[in-house]
């Protein structure tokens, strides 16, 4: 019988079937970070409970942890420190692995998990975050938990999970040139709507995105999310499999060649059946820009704001106003002559190597509008060492962007810093109201807009400048 | 009215809430989690829509009369008729522990975040899905006296009784109703599976040897 990804995958996880679609699944790496793995570890600990496999579960500081240079534990955000100082000690407790600041592994979770090799293609990660499905980028069954999840896959090893129904996109034709993933992923959103992936694993195909980079592969899947799915995953092809043999932890010698013929095997089958497919014309893709308070409310950088009356969906046409209400937009604003005040280049959605090489690329001789404040947050310390030798940080640093260390930093208000009040184009993955401070007006897009956008001040696709 | 011979999971006063795509972020802002623990986060849901500002001090903060569990006819609040994909965005399970906290029993809207639903039932909350039409109809008559028109919700049976016994039924998955009536602790159940998981284990490493570190 003709298998999908999903089925693969699933299979490989599945200890017991409950009944129901639920299922136990094994879990093979639990990913735990300082705002939401504190938690769990210690509530873990006041039941008297055990991290069943410590040594199979990894711990970073990313959420809240200062990212101006020369930072320590003291973090802006409200008890930030006791987040930090609490993760620590329960993670030396448990023994687990923790990337601790000073750390060079240290980063964005998502970003850590997948440059070390931690999470390898095919295997099932969980980590009490919702973009943990980034990694199913790798071809791994990885997704988003709650924190009493977390306790749950900690104590036992096991999760149990309601298996999602089969969705794969295809991407066909071509995209033009200066169309990136985050263009890509931000068209899909909108065609099908923010509730879409409800119930599925996503399964990302067809040419375009085996032409994407790895990094453009994780930018993919790390929205899938946004549009309401279990998890995204892309099937490893050779280009995954060269990614992984870079990583600290991929297997060496037999056992890799072992690996990777084993992980040649994931993929969807031909004729394997899937509970929905979509397509997508990669010829219709722009450079793209969300004007709402939702990833789906989104245009292209070269059309207008909407009228509310153009849904035909209450509920939508609802949101639509609500959200121009938030914006402070009006119906029919060019998208290219909103002035914006800040510029924020980071996440785990886009601040790999790749992301900071096509900002730095556009930034070279040039400067950001006076008015604009500008921010460029690697997404690990690994990635912030890679630019430097290569000099992006000076471009950055020149064009008046300013160069941080690496974490979340000003995707979310965490109560410290803020963007709040202000209108920003920015690289992550969320437009909520005040998702990036009390009042602050997100537009999404990717790296390459929010580079452009910065030097004219005004929300700009790349050619446009 | 009441339902006598119903085995009642909770009855109380529902406020309507019917926008769509209220996020975790709207339910519990970050900067309102300031403690290493799930208690106490009741008096931080909806921050940005429940308090004029958004500065916490010690003196409490001054409601925002418009936001509707504000209002006097709204008090003991402890059921929210949402709009669609309520608590999507951030896995934050503290927008599932502030509502809790605060008394809110069961959530009605026509979609939820995944993960937001999953962490309802591990917390206690039922969230139930409806068609938009009937969480309007539920809202309507609400509306007309909150603190009167209380909603029954009826777990074991599966219904919603409200008006006059008029009755609506829900599904919900029978693991789910279970973890909702007796309050399973699943650690300890998975805990029981033990040779399973560790014969599952046994096997894999001869699989997949370059997983197990
Ligand atoms: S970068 Fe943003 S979206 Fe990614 S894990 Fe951090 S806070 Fe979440």
């Amino acid at each position: 019988m003709p298998a999908t990804l999903l089925e693969k995958l699933w299979s490989l996880h599945e200890i017991a079937d409950l009944g129901d679609r639920d299922c136990l699944i094994h879990i093979d790496r639990i990913f735990l970070h300082e705002r939401t793995g504190s938690i769990a570890l210690r509530s873990l600990e006041q039941e008297g409970r055990r991290v069943r496999a410590p040594h199979r579960v990894f711990c970073t500081m990313d959420h809240i942890v200062d990212t101006r240079p020369g930072r320590g534990d003291i973090s802006l955000a409200p008890h930030g420190r006791e987040f930090i100082e609490a993760t620590r000690q329960s993670a030396r407790r448990a023994g687990i692995h923790l990337f601790d600041i000073d750390d060079p592994r240290q980063g964005i979770s998502h970003v850590v998990a997948a440059e070390n090799g931690i999470v390898l293609p095919g295997m099932s990660a969980v980590c009490p975050d919702s973009h943990t499905c980034t990694l199913g980028a790798l071809g791994a069954l990885a997704w988003g938990i709650g924190s009493t999840e977390a306790e749950h896959a900690l104590a036992t090893s096991c999760l149990r999970a309601s298996r999602p129904r089969a969705m794969r996109v295809n991407f066909i034709g071509e995209t033009a040139p200066g169309v990136t993933a985050k263009d890509m992923i931000l068209h899909l959103i909108a065609s099908f709507g923010s509730r879409a992936g409800r119930g599925y694993a996503v399964e990302f195909a067809g040419p375009a995105v085996s032409a994407l980079s790895m990094d453009g592969r994780f930018t993919l899947c790390n929205m899938a999310v946004e549009m309401g799915a279990f998890t995204g995953m892309i099937a490893p092809d050779e280009r995954t499999i060269a990614y992984v043999r870079n990583t600290a932890l991929a297997p060496r010698g037999p056992l890799a060649e072992r690996a990777e013929f084993h992980w040649r095997q994931l993929h969807s089958d031909t004729g394997a059946e899937f509970d929905l497919e979509l397509e997508i014309d990669c010829a219709r893709i722009a450079p793209a820009v969300t004007w709402g308070t939702n990833p789906e409310q989104m245009a292209n950088i070269g059309g207008k704001v909407p009228s509310p009356d153009a849904f035909e969906d209450p509920q939508k046409s609802l949101a639509a106003s609500q959200a121009l209400d938030y914006m402070g937009l009006k119906p029919g604003t060019p998208l290219d002559s909103i002035r914006i005040d800040a510029a924020f280049l980071g996440s785990c959605t886009n601040n790999r190597i790749s992301d900071l090489r096509a900002a730095a690329n556009y930034l070279r001789n040039r400067k950001i509008a006076p008015w604009v404040q500008a921010l460029c947050v690697p997404g690990s310390g690994a990635v912030k060492r890679e630019a430097e030798a290569e000099g992006l940080h000076e471009i950055f640093r020149n064009a008046g962007f300013e160069w941080r260390e690496a974490g979340c930093s000003l995707c979310f208000h965490a109560g410290g810093e803020s963007f709040g009040g202000k209108r920003v184009i920015s690289s992550t993955n969320r437009n909520f109201q005040g998702r990036q401070g009390p009042g602050a007006r997100t537009h999404l897009a990717s790296p390459l807009t929010v580079a452009a956008s910065a030097c004219r001040g005004y929300i700009s696709a790349a050619e446009a400048s | 009215m009441t339902h006598p011979q119903a085995q009642v999971f909770h009855r109380g006063v529902a406020a309507p809430l019917l926008r769509p795509n209220i996020d975790t972020d709207a339910i519990i802002p970050s900067r309102e989690i300031s403690r290493v623990s799930k208690k106490g986060l009741g008096e931080s849901m909806f921050a940005g829509w429940r308090y004029l500002s958004t500065r916490v001090s010690t003196q409490g903060r001054e409601p925002d009369p418009n936001f509707i569990l504000n209002r006097e006819a709204y008090q003991g609040t402890s059921i929210l008729l949402a709009g669609d994909n309520f608590g999507c965005g951030s896995s934050r399970e503290h927008a599932v522990w502030a509502l809790k906290d605060f008394g809110i029993r069961a959530i009605l809207a026509p979609s939820f975040g995944g993960i937001f639903f999953n962490n309802c039932a591990l917390n206690g909350i039922l969230a139930i899905e409806l068609e938009e039409a009937e969480i309007q109809r539920l809202a309507d008559w609400v509306q007309v006296d909150p603190r009167a028109n209380l909603l029954q919700i009826d777990l074991a049976a599966q219904q919603i009784l409200w008006r006059e016994g008029e009755k609506t039924g829900f599904a919900i998955e029978p693991a789910r109703r279970s973890l909702l009536l007796e309050g399973l602790d699943s650690i300890a159940a998975t805990l029981r599976q033990e040779d399973a998981i560790a014969a599952f284990e046994a096997a894999d490493r001869q699989r997949r040897p370059w997983v197990w570190m």
